[in-house]
């Protein structure tokens, strides 16, 4: 992934270019100004503080939280097994990894029952062994957001790993500096602003999963109903307050992107830019 | 304290097989063209890198020796690194640079910080301590990088080219510095250079690295006095023949014919000073010249007062005369000449 600075210099753009591009906007724009103008506003924050709205937003954000928290346990190191060291089977082992991001999530969902539910490949002795069920649980919740989310947070990490100078890692090594050390006082912070960015990316996609968590954990108020899933349900029972969660998810998404954008993208891309030799 | 190295080692194109040994107290430079393995045996030696075969030991403690599988992690080896490019970490402030070997060793932060202060104080860069990386010149971050790898007292300091990313104005005097620090520094130094002047100025010893294998070592007057590499012999600026010496004659491999003063019979090597080489354009008769070769000027390259002609031939050879022979002659490159020296001009060493 790589992000750049937009040209400052405008002089010279097609006119049948911007024209296009006007219509991308257009499209983009329109499903919001289309929420907005249809979103009871007096009603609003009475909808936005029923306790089943309520209930989900909490739920979203316990789920996600968590979710961002495991891709960054768990994908960090992955990302730096795939930037440093040469394997066989590397390409195949990343491509495995990052398929969640192109997979259908409903599928991802089902893939995860056949794994992890109680008759499931690892499921039946998690069932057996510790009383452990995955399924329908909020646990379940935070497993199907995690399983599509933390990709994001590889590739992130990965590709600024793969720009990071070794010598910089070299040179801390040669000053007596472990492994551990080098990687928690040079690496991370170099790649810090990638960190950042990939971990806000995989929240964000864990916020708005969906697919695989109505498919893997079900559809309960309170235990695994998430904001996304409560827009849809809201939809059949409410579509006004629908609309007003819908919003929510919008102004979080966006405000994320836009935060994005200014801090962090833009920093990621100059420090990618600089690595000398 | 010593340091032993038998490094061999495989990378691509090269072929890296060397044998040195670094004395107590001394400073070796590593000389070589670009591509000889001098890095890659500088990363051998710090433990960046494995060697395939051979034995590194500093004071007979083995840091790496395949055949008994011993292999010491760089930050367990007391051996500093002086990278090329410095490498200072950009996210500290110099001070925290300098103090992380010691953060790195368990040394508690303050203590850290204050013997950083010093080391700065002793290369003069003590108001610099809070400033960032990037806000340093070429030669203060030079010495930011060598008090960091000094800091951590190694037994062995490696320095990558540490004049060669600074602008001519700077380098003398940061030599001078370099110069003083290694000097008072009481631990081995190796530094990897591709400048005579260096290796003069820093080293004791200098060992001469071509294409993965040690040509020459010894102090830098034996090594120019006597080359035994083209690569020795261009640094000099003197002509290099090898061959067969029998009867007076030293024979090419091209078939070339030296004759020369006098020296014992075998494979030999034979300088030929630039300016002992004589150029006419006739094949001169009744000289005391004993040599005399054809051959073609192929460049001319003017430097002040004197211009050297490099000739192609059975020999080829550079000489140097004046610019104003040079003109008197109206010598073209593509002209046809006879170079010519006397026998007792030329200096023969067994090869």
């Amino acid at each position: 992934m790589i992000w750049r600075r937009r040209p400052k210099r405008r002089a010279g753009v097609p006119v049948w270019v911007t024209a296009l591009a006007a219509v991308a906007v257009l499209f983009f724009a329109l499903p919001v100004i289309g929420l907005l103008w249809r979103a009871p506003w007096s009603h609003a924050w009475a909808y936005l503080t029923e306790d089943s709205a309520l209930t989900a937003l909490r739920l979203s954000m316990v789920c996600s939280l968590w979710a961002t928290l495991l891709s960054i346990i768990f994908g960090v190191p992955l990302a730096w097994l795939l930037a440093r060291v040469q394997f066989v089977g590397r390409s195949a082992v990343r491509a495995l990894c990052m398929m969640s991001m192109v997979l259908p999530p409903v599928v991802g969902g089902v893939a995860l029952f056949f794994a992890l539910g109680r008759r499931g490949i690892v499921g039946q002795y998690l069932d057996r062994w510790f009383d452990l069920r995955l399924p329908f649980t909020t646990a379940g919740v935070v497993i199907a957001q995690t399983f599509v989310a933390m990709p994001f947070l590889v590739v992130t990490v990965e590709a600024a790993l793969r720009q990071l100078d070794t010598s910089f890692e070299d040179a801390a090594r040669t000053l007596g500096a472990s492994r551990w050390y080098t990687f928690r006082r040079v690496t991370l912070p170099a790649i810090g602003p990638a960190l950042a960015a990939g971990s806000a990316l995989a929240w964000a996609r864990a916020l708005g999963e969906f697919g695989a968590t109505i498919t893997f954990a079900g559809n309960f108020p309170g235990t695994t109903q998430t904001m996304p899933l409560a827009v849809y349900l809201a939809l059949e029972t409410n579509p006004e307050q629908a609309i007003v969660l819908a919003l929510v998810m919008i102004a979080i998404s966006f405000a994320v992107l836009v935060a994005l954008r200014d801090r962090w993208f833009i920093r990621a891309g100059s420090e990618s830019t600089r690595v000398q030799r | 304290m010593s340091l032993r190295a038998g490094v061999q080692l495989r990378r691509g194109t090269l072929d890296l097989s060397v044998d040195i040994e670094v004395r107590p107290g001394e400073v070796l430079a590593l000389l070589g063209p670009n591509g000889a393995g001098k890095s890659t045996l500088l990363r051998c030696l710090a433990g960046l890198a494995a060697v395939d075969a051979g034995r590194i030991t500093i004071d007979s403690k083995a840091l790496d020796d395949p055949a008994l599988a011993a292999f010491v992690e760089p930050e367990d080896r007391s051996v500093g690194f002086v990278f090329q490019n410095y490498v200072l970490f950009e996210h500290m402030t110099v001070v925290e640079n300098v103090a992380f070997g010691l953060r790195a060793g368990g040394t508690p932060k303050a203590q850290a910080l204050a013997i950083a202060h010093d080391w700065l104080k002793r290369v003069g860069l003590a108001e610099l301590a809070a400033a960032r990386p990037n806000a340093l010149s070429g030669g203060q971050a030079q010495r930011v990088a060598l008090v960091r790898a000094l800091a951590t007292s190694p037994r062995l300091l490696l320095l990558d080219e540490p004049l060669a990313a600074l602008d001519v104005g700077t380098r003398a005097q940061v030599r001078r510095d370099l110069h003083r620090h290694l000097e008072s520094f009481e631990g081995m130094a190796i530094v990897v250079t591709h400048d005579p002047v260096d290796a003069y100025a820093l080293a004791d010893r200098v060992a001469i690295l071509d294409a993965g294998r040690i040509v020459q070592i010894g102090t830098l007057a034996e090594v120019t006095a006597r080359p035994r590499s083209r690569y020795v012999a261009d640094l000099v600026g003197v002509n290099l023949v090898s061959g067969d010496v029998s009867e007076g004659v030293l024979a090419t491999s091209s078939g070339a014919r030296v004759v020369i003063a006098d020296a014992p019979a075998g494979p030999s090597l034979a300088i030929i000073r630039p300016h002992s080489i004589s150029l006419v354009r006739d094949h001169p008769e009744g000289s005391s010249a004993r040599n005399v070769w054809p051959g073609t000027v192929v460049e001319i390259d003017r430097l002040g007062a004197r211009a050297r002609v490099s000739i192609e031939g059975k020999l080829p050879l550079t000489a140097e005369i004046t610019v104003a022979a040079l003109e008197s002659m109206q010598l073209r490159s593509g002209d046809d000449l006879y170079a010519t020296v006397k026998a007792t001009d030329i200096e023969v060493y067994p090869a």
